[in-house]
């Protein structure tokens, strides 16, 4: 009974190499299929993403089971076996769990702290449940390493920072206005970032949108697919009275928005706040405008450079969640350990015993009048029945036969001993 | 036992000053938590303090200059859970609870025996015009501490760096706003207090203006004030223009009450 994975990442393999190893759609429920029939694999879960491909199981015979799953990988995918090798990599036991841990907490991830990869996990683990693919140390792994991915989560900043321009940004006009959903915001230009961004912060609830470009018929596109209105590029800084936030993207050589232009726009809008991103190369908005009061003006370097400090950040705190990985591998270990026969056989004992315990007790309690010779006799009874009872079992555990990991799972659900109960979904 | 609530009330302060000055290098839920918790304690302590002190000397605890340190303290702390209550703005306490800690200390270190009241103090006007100044200047305290954070949040922002305490501080709009409520707030009050004064001075003195240290220094707080309000509802004047301005009223304030006294002979008995 050991943790096995074996797998590929974007560290470990070109995307040319994932893609012939990724488990698409239909492939995957067919892959599962055909990976849990293999005969050293008791458990099976198939984790595919565009990044990485995981096969996680639950095995007897190390060297045996990568043998088979590797010979399964190369028919499976029909990949030969020399680039198989180059890209696979192999954990068992602490540092397969460790590895999964990892995984699931996103800290093998290509953008530390990313939050796509824990679904990703339990969509695998779903499927390998409903297809009846796993077992109590799947089960049992799967669902700590969700945990500790949470726990994490909680514990460290490791998500907490935005990692991408079009966050940044909107985390920027978080800490500039009380509420987004009473600010107006215009997308000046066009272009795949600027258009990124803007729906990113209409998602996040602005009240109204105005859309501008040189040509008014792209204005009018822009501005239907955003649900706004279309500003004409000669009126765009008379609107600016009224924009709080506005991303600018323009192919325009020069300057659109001149300091002067700005000030003023700003006396008449009453010095109110705004918001400004220019993401154009060369940029569009003239640079000393950021030293106007309450005009904040980023432009795309800006961005970057929030977004690099925020991923330093995440790294540092990667640091924090491997010693939380830690501390749960060692609590999953005695688990797994617990689950061998010679403390299952003790657990069985000592249940057995408490239960005979309790019930002499309230035996006695009810009748009176008997003399020690008889306490005795009673006692004697039940030891027997207990022991005769319980028999079989030891025996069975004791036998050390090959089924011996499920049959120590079935007499711990069977005898209710176990303190940390796999439930079943 | 009047010392002994004061002292507790201190020590409470203390303890929420040193656990929100921690909270600005390490964040965690339950230090925000504590802090308010040790604020609270002393703040039911220092309320039973002042009412006591009320019943021992038969009159609103401000006439001498450690009571009405006291009590102005106990303003601030008044206003700091009402806007906890309405607002919750995060850090508030790492900046305001110092400021509380430094007053209640330097009122510690006043005299604080009970004297008997001189004859111009024995008036109904004490009390209708201390609860207005002070709260008024309470008010001010607050947006000083508001402005400060205004102004540490607004750094972050145009110099594009966004570590330390951004993550924490409420947004820039958030910050000024309730500067601006804070501002709106305690002019009036303050102007009342101006103007129970010159009543109050006209029963004593004969004269409603006597061009006293103290009267001038709160006129000219007051014009601070007025220009803070005025600018911003003509100019625009908002944002790190009217953070400034309520840093420098509450520094005149400051003045007012604890510089004068150390160079005057005026007619104003404290406060």
């Amino acid at each position: 009974m050991k943790v096995f994975v074996i797998g590929l990442n974007h560290k470990t393999a070109d995307v040319d190499v994932r893609e012939k190893f990724a488990f698409n759609g239909p492939k995957l429920e067919e892959g599962l299929a055909a990976f849990k029939e293999i005969p050293e694999v008791q458990e099976a879960v198939i984790l595919s993403t565009c990044n990485r491909v995981e096969l996680y199981a639950n095995v007897r015979d190390v060297d045996k089971a990568a043998e088979s799953i590797k010979a399964f990988l190369s028919a499976f995918h029909n990949i030969d076996r020399r680039s198989l090798d180059n890209a696979l990599y192999i954990y068992d036991d602490i540092n397969a769990v460790r590895h999964v841990f990892r995984v699931a907490s996103s800290l093998d991830s290509m953008i530390i702290g990313e939050p796509q990869i824990l679904g990703q996990l339990k969509d695998a683990f779903e499927l390998a449940l409903e297809k009846k693919a796993t077992g109590f140390l799947l089960n049992k792994l799967l669902k700590k390493a969700i945990s500790v991915a949470k726990r994490i989560r909680t514990e460290t900043k490791i998500a907490e920072n935005a990692v991408s321009i079009s966050f940044a940004a909107v985390e920027l006009a978080k800490k500039i206005f009380t509420d987004l959903s009473k600010r107006t915001f215009m997308l000046l230009g066009a272009g795949e970032m600027a258009e990124l961004a803007a729906k990113h912060l209409i998602s996040n609830g602005v009240k109204e949108v105005m859309v501008s470009n040189r040509t008014y018929e792209r204005a009018s596109e822009l501005a239907k697919e955003f649900g706004g209105r279309p500003v004409r590029f000669e009126e765009f800084i008379q609107e600016m009275i009224r924009t709080d936030i506005l991303i600018c993207s323009t192919g325009a050589p020069t300057y659109v928005l001149t300091k002067n232009e700005m000030q003023k726009v700003m006396k008449d809008r009453k010095q109110k706040q705004v918001f400004i991103i220019d993401i154009s190369v060369p940029r569009n908005i003239e640079p000393g405008i950021n030293d106007l009061d309450n005009v904040y003006l980023y432009n795309i370097d800006d961005l970057q450079g929030v977004v690099d400090a925020n991923l330093f950040e995440r790294q540092k705190e990667a640091e924090n969640a491997e010693k939380i990985i830690e501390e749960e591998i060692s609590a999953f270990l005695r688990w797994q350990a617990s689950l061998d026969s010679v403390p299952t056989i003790k657990a069985l004992r000592e249940k057995a015993e408490e239960i005979k315990k309790e019930e002499i007790e309230k035996l006695l309690n009810r009748i009176s009048g008997i003399g020690e010779k008889d306490k005795e006799a009673i006692e004697y009874m039940a030891t027997a029945i207990v022991n005769k009872l319980i028999h079989p079992p030891t025996v069975a555990l004791k036998d050390g036969s090959e089924d011996k990991d499920s049959m120590v799972a079935i007499i711990r659900k069977l005898y209710g001993i176990d303190s940390e109960k796999i439930e079943e979904k | 036992m009047g010392v002994i609530l004061f002292e507790l009330a201190l020590t409470s302060y203390f303890a929420a000053t040193i656990v929100s000055i921690t909270e600005l290098f390490k964040s965690s839920k339950i230090t925000s938590k504590i802090t308010i918790i040790f604020a609270g304690i002393g703040f039911i302590i220092h309320t039973a303090s002042i009412v006591y002190r009320y019943l021992a000397a038969g009159h609103i605890p401000v006439t001498n200059p450690h009571e009405a340190t006291s009590f102005f303290s106990w303003c601030i702390v008044l206003i700091f859970f009402i806007l906890e209550f309405r607002y919750k703005i995060s850090l508030l306490p790492s900046f305001i609870m110092p400021i509380v800690f430094v007053l209640m200390l330097s009122s510690s270190m006043l005299p604080r025996e009970i004297k008997p009241l001189s004859p111009v103090l024995q008036s109904y006007w004490l009390g209708i015009h201390a609860v207005f100044a002070f709260l008024g200047n309470a008010a001010f305290a607050m947006a000083f501490g508001i402005g400060l954070m205004y102004l540490v949040q607004e750094h972050y922002v145009k110099s594009k760096r966004l570590g330390g305490l951004f993550e924490r501080l409420a947004s820039l709009q958030t910050l000024d706003e309730i500067n601006y409520k804070l501002i709106t707030f305690g002019f009036p009050l303050l102007t009342l207090a101006i103007i129970t004064g010159a009543l109050w001075a006209e029963s004593a003195w004969g004269s409603y203006w006597n061009w006293d240290p103290r009267e001038v220094w709160s006129l000219i707080t007051w014009f601070i004030y007025a220009i803070v309000l005025h600018a911003r509802l003509v100019a625009g004047w908002r944002g790190r223009r009217a953070a400034i301005l309520s840093i420098i009223g509450f520094l005149t304030i400051l003045i007012a009450f604890f510089g004068i006294k150390l160079l005057e002979k005026g007619l104003h008995v404290f406060p």
